[in-house]
């Protein structure tokens, strides 16, 4: 909402010598939040000029010019060249100096043009910012009426005359306070932000005189609100219409202009000028609060009805759509109720509209529902000044008062007479009285820590508006009942009344107090989980990066899901920023790729040479194949125990994975030595590393799984349980996202690896100081043979060792792999591998027969995966 | 005098000079003048030695096997019993005292050798230390985390909770009405189909209500998470950002608890200078309301004033209700703040991109690892 300050000084005394940044201050303090200042943007010479002959000059170019003699005050008149058909010799005319700016930061200089020295320029509307008019240069006479026009003299400031300096002050509305979408809610909120007393200092624009209606005539128009309910309403809607004001004003000239002061507050306020009859409404709601609507009295077919929609009417809106109506819609019908000509509180139809043959006008003011309205207006996606109103609450007491504002200033400007009826019908159920509400002595000091003495609360709640009586004695000794004002619906709780006392009597006293709690759980073992791997990545050399977790189709095609893939099973955002990326991610990795990109893109990671090792962890989305949708629960009380289990069952799991990439070399080239490329086994190493910063060990077994390499690709398991993968990236996911060849990379579901980890129960073995005996094995096995299957084999045997039919086979204190080669002397389609197996008995120096009895088992059991030892 | 061109004598006690190896004869020393002269001569000759090979080169010529005063010792069993005792003391004395000299200038030669050699090793420190440098943490990542901790240390439970989340938990339960305009403000963006009832949560508040559902009250607890709305990317805006949230309910807590807690975060986090200000506000889910301000001057010097970090107020009875708490039992507040705000006025991040980016410089620059 924006204010012009004139207009607010209007409504409030504004503390004498305030800036606009003091009233933006004043309105802040209470609860509005500053959106700007605005002035004109005319800065330097601008002036009345006095046309003291204008001679037409034909150009070449098939223009006419007219070299002007204007007089701007001083000794002698400027020259001026001017190119609009409407100056006219003897017109007062805006003139912009050499030294002017302009809006837009046209600056004005004296320049030669057309074989003269033009000494500056005169202005059209638009060129100093007055609107969109044009076509051709202000003539004042016509702008500020012939009575202002008569006391101008040249050299006069125009940006005085023409109010191009004033402040404009914009505020953003918060929803619960819908009046202050009005220069009389602003201008009573500016008064309680200044510390003003709103009883002297606010005159309130609605306190105007209305005729009584009449006694069986109601006056106004014939209006019937009918039945709330419709063929389609859902279920808890209020009567639409609560009460709606109506006059009618006879033989006005329509076509006639709203005055200069009223269409130049409307472009202050950022609404266009259309013409008399919606100037004024418009001016009016912008004043009061309350929403207009005119019509055509000749083009309105009898009385009108306000009533739900019928299935499948359809209405033509002043925008020239035509629009299918929901059973939810509020129209506005005539003809008996069969026509409709207006969504109330929406817009108007097409064929009740005022013209400029217009004579007779019905203007409405009505109160509809704000439920009603707001989800009309969004329906019909026709967010309007009048529907944001409505939907944040218009006060229903001023109806009457709006429509006779509406109507004198019809009178004044567009002539005619106002027919003396006032037409006020109101729903026979709705309650017009906002209920009053009991304030419990101290409540405002429980819940603010502010100690506002109980008489300094009641007059800030008078300030508001309210009526404050002695409360029920039952309730409390210190307790007052408060009826909240008509302009305040917002206002339905004690705690409301605790807000207003609070705002009103400063926030700025609140205490500061730090609150001691209880002993709380802290960090839970997930987080501090989570931490300490995100932690051991980055100490690794990984940088830590955070996506956008959209992604698209073509992503999972880049990244060779396969149809039946469930990583293919994405929810989908219904209202995406961007049709390019609709769906969440299933996989961090899906969206880490971009980041990589990104960062190729602008040269790579020059602590790494350009390479580039980046990991990201956070939430993917996994929906099930059927996800039920989540019940419509209530909030009046705890939803039970399977309300909630439904509930829950409606979210989809949202585990947190991690995921990290490398792409070029692991270690850098460079002084300490050559680089290495990153390989299969870094990003197998980094899921390693994740996984022992909880204390666990991922069993690698080979798999093919996009978006990796089918015979780089380990699968990597807990307990038996999959957990993720690592591996080289396909080829062609690599092209298909414009990677480096070769990029590694991996991904584990984080939540599952905690789940292990706490369930880890690790036992102290006793630290044996006996020798240690090393023994080296190098075995030649099939090709085909992995290196995980062999130790598994090694280990077998080991366990059947005996010595003298003791089993000696729990002496391994390690064994693990050193080595591994193909090529000669190791036959074709085989390879060798060497382990290192250390023995250690924890009581006792092994014996070279034990020790022999192990390695001969260990050789034993490779035989069963074809394991020879190498001769 | 020992030459560095003459050939050193073999370090061979047992071997004799060959005839032709060019040394002179040595006459064994046993009177007093010859003795003193090849004392004389040794340890000149132990003094001029440069290094350690001339050092030996001298050593041998004059203490070894075929040196004047080994001769001379030698010799003096050939000599008459009574001059033996004589000359077998001052060769003694003068034996000891060329080993002497030759211990002392060993000492000082390997001192000497030692120091060079440190000095020949010296490197060029200065060059890169290591092949693998540590990687960063995000910048949003650590901030949260050191919002955790604050909380955390104030004995706060920290909590979680999904990002696609129901509707109940975002806007019902939050005491947001179907048609409440503040509703549509959140700018959400709703999971296909609508109608199933789930966003993307536009504030960390659903925790809330997850939070009082599962532990119940009395209760402290925060969650630093990520929300979203539709906002475009632009310097001040993303659609995918950070915030806080944190909830208390217990019998008497107030606004200035609230106030208490904020002050405290923001001095923690941004230092014991921080200016802060609540001024009021609305939010479906708290009553009364405010949204709290720091003091903010802009990195590039243009200028300062007061930056909106978040939400917060008193919790709406209404939520309470809609969690089984009993408001007339039990009163607390809220608050959700924007991460990205704080990193800003913390760090000076001038622009939005460098925060969802992803760019490596950004986490380099602010992310260190420990």
């Amino acid at each position: 909402m924006r204010v012009p300050m004139s207009w607010l000084s209007e409504v409030v005394d504004v503390v004498p010598g305030s800036t606009g940044e003091d009233v933006a201050a004043a309105l802040v303090r209470v609860g509005l939040e500053e959106e700007g200042l605005e002035t004109g943007g005319v800065t330097g010479p601008l002036v009345v000029g006095r046309v003291l002959s204008a001679q037409d000059e034909p150009q070449k170019n098939g223009k006419t010019i007219r070299w002007c003699q204007v007089d701007v005050g001083e000794d002698e008149p400027r020259g001026i060249v001017c190119g609009a058909p409407n100056v006219v010799s003897g017109a007062d005319v805006v003139v912009a100096l050499p030294g002017a700016v302009l809006p837009g930061g046209f600056a004005i200089a004296a320049r030669k043009t057309y074989g003269h020295v033009s000494d500056g320029m005169v202005a059209s509307a638009r060129e100093i910012g007055l609107g969109e008019e044009h076509d051709g240069i202000i003539v004042l006479a016509e702008l500020v009426g012939p009575s202002r026009a008569a006391g101008l003299a040249p050299g006069q400031d125009a940006k005085e005359l023409l109010g191009l300096e004033e402040v404009v002050v914009e505020v953003n509305v918060t929803p619960d306070r819908g009046y202050c979408f009005s220069v009389r809610g602003l201008g009573r909120e500016y008064a309680h932000g200044a510390r003003l007393d709103v009883s002297t200092a606010f005159r309130d624009p609605a306190d105007v005189e209305v005729p009584a209606p009449h006694d069986g005539d109601a006056g106004g128009w014939p209006v019937t609100l009918a039945e709330h309910t419709g063929d389609e309403v859902g279920a808890g809607l209020a009567p639409g219409c609560a009460r709606f004001a109506t006059r009618v004003v006879r033989g006005i000239d329509a076509g006639a202009p709203a005055p200069f002061w009223l269409r130049r507050r409307l472009q202050q306020c950022g609404i266009r000028s259309i013409s008399l009859a919606v100037d004024v409404t418009n001016y009016v709601m912008l004043l009061t609060g309350q929403p207009l609507h005119a019509y055509d009295a000749a083009a309105l077919r009898g009385e009108i009805h306000v009533r739900r929609a019928r299935r499948g009417e359809r209405l033509t809106t002043l925008d020239d759509v035509e629009r299918a109506l929901s059973g939810e819609d509020l129209l506005i019908t005539d003809d008996d109720g069969e026509r409709p000509v207006g969504i109330a509180g929406v817009m108007g139809g097409a064929q009740t509209e005022v013209t400029d043959a217009t004579t007779d006008v019905v203007v409405e003011a009505a109160c509809f529902d704000a439920v009603t309205i707001a989800r009309s207006a969004r329906r019909h996606r026709l967010p309007s000044e009048a529907s944001k109103r409505f939907e944040r609450g218009v006060d229903p007491a001023i109806g009457p008062a709006a429509a006779q504002l509406a109507v004198d200033l019809l009178v004044a400007h567009g002539g005619g007479r106002v027919e003396p009826g006032a037409g006020d019908v109101r729903y026979a159920t709705t309650a017009h009285a906002p209920e009053a509400i009991t304030l419990r002595g101290g409540l405002v000091a429980d819940v603010t820590g502010m100690d506002v003495p109980r008489g300094q609360a009641v007059e800030l709640l008078e300030q508001v508006g309210c009526a404050v009586a002695p409360g029920d004695p039952l309730a409390g000794g210190e307790s007052v009942t408060v009826t909240p004002p008509s302009w305040r619906p917002d206002l339905r709780a004690d705690v409301d009344l605790v807000e207003e006392v609070a705002r009103l009597h400063g926030y700025e006293h609140i205490p500061s107090v730090l609150p001691a709690a209880p002993v709380g759980a802290g960090l839970s073992f997930a987080r501090l989980q989570r931490r300490r791997v995100a932690q051991a990545l980055a100490v690794d050399g990984y940088v830590e990066v955070l996506t956008y977790p959209f992604t698209s189709g073509d992503r999972a095609d880049q990244l060779m899901l396969a149809g039946a893939d469930p990583r293919r099973r994405a929810m989908s955002i219904a209202n995406p920023l961007s049709a390019q990326v609709p769906l969440l991610r299933t996989s961090v990795l899906a969206t880490l790729v971009d980041a990589a990109r990104r960062n190729l893109s602008r040269g790579g990671d020059s602590a790494l040479g350009g390479s580039l090792a980046l990991y990201e962890i956070g939430q993917v989305v996994l929906p099930p194949q059927d996800l039920p949708a989540a019940p419509v629960l209530g909030a009046e009380r705890r939803p039970s125990d399977e309300e909630l289990a439904t509930l829950e069952s409606a979210v989809p799991h949202q585990p947190v994975h991690v995921a990290g990439l490398l792409s070029g070399e692991r270690l850098p080239d460079g002084v300490q030595g050559p680089g290495r490329a990153a390989d299969h086994a870094d990003a197998i190493a980094a899921a390693q590393l994740v996984a022992a910063v909880m204390g666990l060990t991922l069993a690698a077994t080979a798999t093919q799984h996009a978006p990796w390499h089918p015979g780089r690709c380990a699968e990597l398991s807990v307990g038996g349980a999959v957990v993720g993968h690592a591996g080289e990236l396909h080829p062609r996911v690599t092209l298909a996202l414009d990677l480096t060849a070769r990029t590694v990379a991996f991904e584990l579901d984080l939540d599952a690896l905690v789940t292990a980890a706490a369930e880890v129960d690790a036992r102290a073995r006793p630290v044996s100081t006996y020798p240690l005996a090393k023994e080296d094995l190098a075995v030649v096995v099939p090709e085909g043979v992995t290196a995980d299957a062999v130790l598994a084999a090694l280990r077998d045997g080991i366990d059947e060792a005996e010595v003298d039919g003791v089993r000696v086979g729990d002496v391994v204190e390690d064994l693990r792999v050193f080595d591994d080669y193909t090529g000669s002397p190791v036959p074709p389609d085989h390879r060798s591998l060497a382990f290192a197996l250390r023995l250690r008995a924890p009581d006792r120096t092994l014996s070279a027969a034990e020790t022999a009895a192990v390695r001969a088992a260990a050789l034993a059991g490779v035989a069963r995966v074809g394991g020879v030892l190498r001769g | 005098m020992p030459a560095r061109d003459q050939t050193p004598p073999r370090d061979d006690p047992g071997a004799s000079a060959s005839p032709d190896d060019g040394t002179a004869r040595v006459e064994p020393a046993l009177d007093p003048p010859d003795v003193d002269a090849a004392v004389e001569a040794a340890l000149t000759a132990l003094g001029a030695a440069r290094d350690l090979d001339e050092l030996k080169a001298a050593r041998l010529t004059h203490t070894g096997d075929r040196s004047a005063l080994s001769l001379g010792n030698r010799s003096i069993r050939t000599l008459e019993p009574a001059r033996r005792a004589e000359v077998g003391q001052r060769l003694g004395a003068a034996r000891a005292a060329v080993g002497r000299a030759l211990a002392e200038r060993t000492t000082a030669l390997e001192a000497e050798r030692d120091e060079r050699a440190l000095v020949e090793e010296a490197v060029d420190v200065t060059l890169p230390a290591t092949r693998a440098p540590a990687g960063a943490r995000h910048p949003l990542s650590r901030l949260q985390e050191q919002v955790a901790d604050v909380f955390a240390q104030m004995g706060w439970t920290i909590a979680d909770g999904p990002e696609v989340e129901a509707e109940w938990f975002n806007f019902d339960a939050l005491n947001f009405g179907r048609d409440h305009p503040a509703r549509q403000m959140q700018d959400t963006f709703f999971v296909d189909p609508p109608e199933n009832g789930l966003v993307l949560r536009t504030h960390t508040s659903p925790v809330q209500a997850r939070s009082l559902l599962t532990y119940g009250v009395p209760l402290y607890v925060a969650c630093p998470g990520r929300v979203f709305r539709t906002d475009e990317l632009d310097d001040t805006h993303t659609p995918v950002f950070h915030q806080v949230e944190g909830l208390a309910i217990d019998t008497d807590l107030h606004l200035g608890h609230l106030r208490g807690v904020l002050d405290h975060l923001m001095t923690t986090l941004l230092g014991p200078g921080t200016r802060t200000r609540l001024r009021p506000a609305f939010f479906p889910f708290t009553e009364p309301s405010a949204e709290m301000d720091v003091w903010f001057t802009r990195p590039d010097g243009s200028g300062s004033g007061w930056l909106e970090v978040g939400g917060c107020g008193m919790v709406n009875p209404a939520v309470l209700r809609a969690v089984g708490v009993d408001p007339q039992a039990y009163r607390g507040f809220a608050f959700g703040w924007g991460i990205e705000r704080i990193l800003q006025i913390r760090d000076g991040v001038g622009d939005m991109h460098d925060m969802v980016e992803g760019d490596v410089r950004f986490s380099r620059a602010l992310g260190g690892v420990l």
